[in-house]
């Protein structure tokens, strides 16, 4: 009795590994793909691990009854999600949170920052080519996911801190210039909080809409738990919304990064 | 199918099995997995006098078999709780249990008074919280205190009260004893034990709050213990929790003394823990031809 196709183990059909310690686990889970949208999330379980961890779906293919998850192995816990292989099974609770603006015609940007450009990914397949896609690395060597995105018919560019690979700088250079031209109806951002502030201020000088996607350490993952606060403001007064629940996609008005 | 009503403080609960306050929010995330029906009770977030915002992030930690946190009792105020929240609930077959924090004591015996008359059918007066400066913990260390905070609840409630202890103190039992005296009907136990981790590359606490309250079960030996110690200390019903996560760990608890069984950071691991640990115990306790659980109730035979 009360069983949840939620709480099933996942097999995983395909591994890759798309950069150093960058992992690409493709995962049948009709249930869950059926229901997902870009930007929500999966929270995995990490065997031996108390907590499970949040991580982005980059990819879901409703027909294929398969989701993909791409994580960077970044501590103890990602390491064990990662020695996971096909043919093993993945514990993990999904779709959860809430995820871009999907909207047939409107023009969008949209921006990944390192291990925050796999979620932008079905997006990008969303809008094709009325998405200019504008992704940063540290450097030549974490670039992932450039041939995907060029595949969704979007305008895609690179951009790495070093120079080593595409533009050299941050993407807020090109951010700027698509901006400039105008014609562009909403920003989605996902990456590192630095990054986020930049796209945020000049979408906002643009007078843009802006979508950012949020991370924080995550206890339930479902909304109970308020452990993954991140401070927003509405009608004027400050709180601390649930990333995992009110996110981890935000209107970025709505957000204090 | 064993028998697993249980009866607490004069409240009949359908199961021993309640999600522990601060991890069930106010009774509405877990419904995509079960009922809340399904339960003995619930007890729903702490709630306060006027809302509180709670501590700035990173508020959750990681560690071994176990979790820090440091929320805060961020929540939205017991009139919006009576407004927004209990109404969504109200009509739930199971027990709502509705955790009471005060920054003060005249705080808590305005929440009991605002509290009456309502869908809730117990209160926990927490006296407990680690992770705020005012009130919690600081009336759980202290006998005085504790005694004084529940004989004011006491008074401005007709509802059944249950007082939820810290461990974070020398000698649980002289607490238990103390809210006992005073007019609980039942104590629960135990909250967080006080914890710190440190990243070591940035030699910063990786809690924003530096410290924060220890849960999941690296903790379930240690409040075993202390629900022994009172259940054997005091006459009034134990509700007990610390690091619970399997049915075994439930069984322990009672043969400990417990007459219900709060489960915490085993959801977060595993949202279907509490009908888990359920059907578990149901299972058990047809295997061993016990036909109802309270027999097992304090039922441990120590050496």
């Amino acid at each position: 009795m009360l069983q949840n196709e939620k709480l099933e183990k996942y097999l995983i059909v395909k591994k890759e590994m798309l950069a150093k310690s960058c992992v690409r686990l493709t995962i049948r889970c009709p249930e869950i793909a059926k229901k997902a949208s870009a930007g929500q999330f999966a929270h995995v379980r990490a065997n031996g691990f108390m907590l499970r961890r949040p991580i982005s779906i980059s990819e879901i293919d409703k027909e294929e009854g398969t989701i993909r998850l791409v994580f960077e192995v970044r501590g103890e816990g990602t390491a064990v999600i990662a020695e996971l292989r096909a043919g093993d099974t993945i514990d993990m609770l999904a779709p959860l949170g809430n995820g871009f603006t999907l909207e047939k015609g409107k023009k969008v940007v949209l921006l990944g920052g390192g291990i925050g450009t796999p979620p932008m990914l079905e997006v990008a397949k969303f809008y094709g080519a009325d998405a200019t896609v504008i992704t940063g690395f540290r450097s030549a060597s974490a670039v992932i996911l450039q041939d995907d995105f060029k595949k969704t018919g979007a305008n895609v560019v690179l951009c790495t801190d070093d120079g080593t690979a595409g533009e050299h700088g941050f993407v807020t250079a090109p951010l700027a210039r698509v901006l400039e031209e105008g014609n562009v109806d909403l920003v989605c951002a996902c990456g590192p909080n630095g990054m986020l502030k930049g796209v945020v201020s000049l979408a906002k000088e643009h007078g843009v809409s802006c979508e950012v996607s949020l991370e924080e350490r995550m206890g339930c993952g479902v909304g109970a738990c308020l452990v993954c606060a991140c401070k927003s403001v509405k009608n004027g007064e400050e709180y601390y919304a649930r990333v995992c629940k009110d996110g981890p996609v935000f209107n970025a008005e709505e957000v204090m990064l | 199918m064993a028998d697993l009503s249980v009866k607490m403080a004069g409240v009949p609960f359908k199961n021993p099995i309640i999600p522990a306050s601060g991890t069930f929010g106010f009774g509405r995330e877990y419904t995509d997995y079960y009922p809340v029906s399904v339960l003995g009770g619930m007890s729903l977030k702490g709630t306060t006098l006027h809302q509180r915002a709670g501590n700035p992030p990173p508020r959750i930690a990681e560690t071994p078999s176990g979790m820090l946190n440091s929320v805060g009792l961020q929540n939205p105020g017991i009139d919006a709780f009576l407004a927004h929240e209990l109404p969504l609930i109200a009509n739930e077959d199971t027990v709502k249990i509705a955790n009471v924090a005060g920054s003060t004591v005249e705080d808590c015996e305005e929440i009991a008074r605002k509290l009456e008359g309502t869908a809730i059918d117990m209160i926990e007066l927490n006296i407990s919280c680690p992770n705020v400066k005012q009130g919690g913990v600081a009336f759980g260390v202290d006998p005085k205190m504790a005694g004084a905070v529940t004989r004011a609840v006491r008074e401005n409630t007709t509802k059944p009260l249950m007082v939820k202890l810290s461990p974070n103190v020398t000698d649980i039992t002289e607490i238990a004893r103390a809210v006992e005296a005073e007019g609980a009907d039942a104590v629960s136990l135990i909250n967080t034990l006080l914890g710190m981790r440190i990243d070591i590359n940035t030699r910063r606490p990786i809690l924003k709050n530096n410290t924060g309250g220890m849960s999941g079960p690296a903790v379930f030996p240690i409040a075993l213990r202390m629900v022994w110690q009172v259940a054997n200390a005091v006459k009034i019903p134990v509700s007990g929790m610390g690091g619970v996560s399997t049915w075994k760990d439930a069984v322990e608890m009672m043969m400990a003394g417990a007459t219900t069984v709060q489960i915490g950071a085993a959801l977060f691991q595993n949202p279907m823990a509490p009908v888990e640990i359920i059907e578990g115990m149901n299972a058990w306790l047809d295997e061993q031809g016990i036909q109802s659980v309270s027999e097992i109730i304090g039922s441990v035979r120590p050496w």
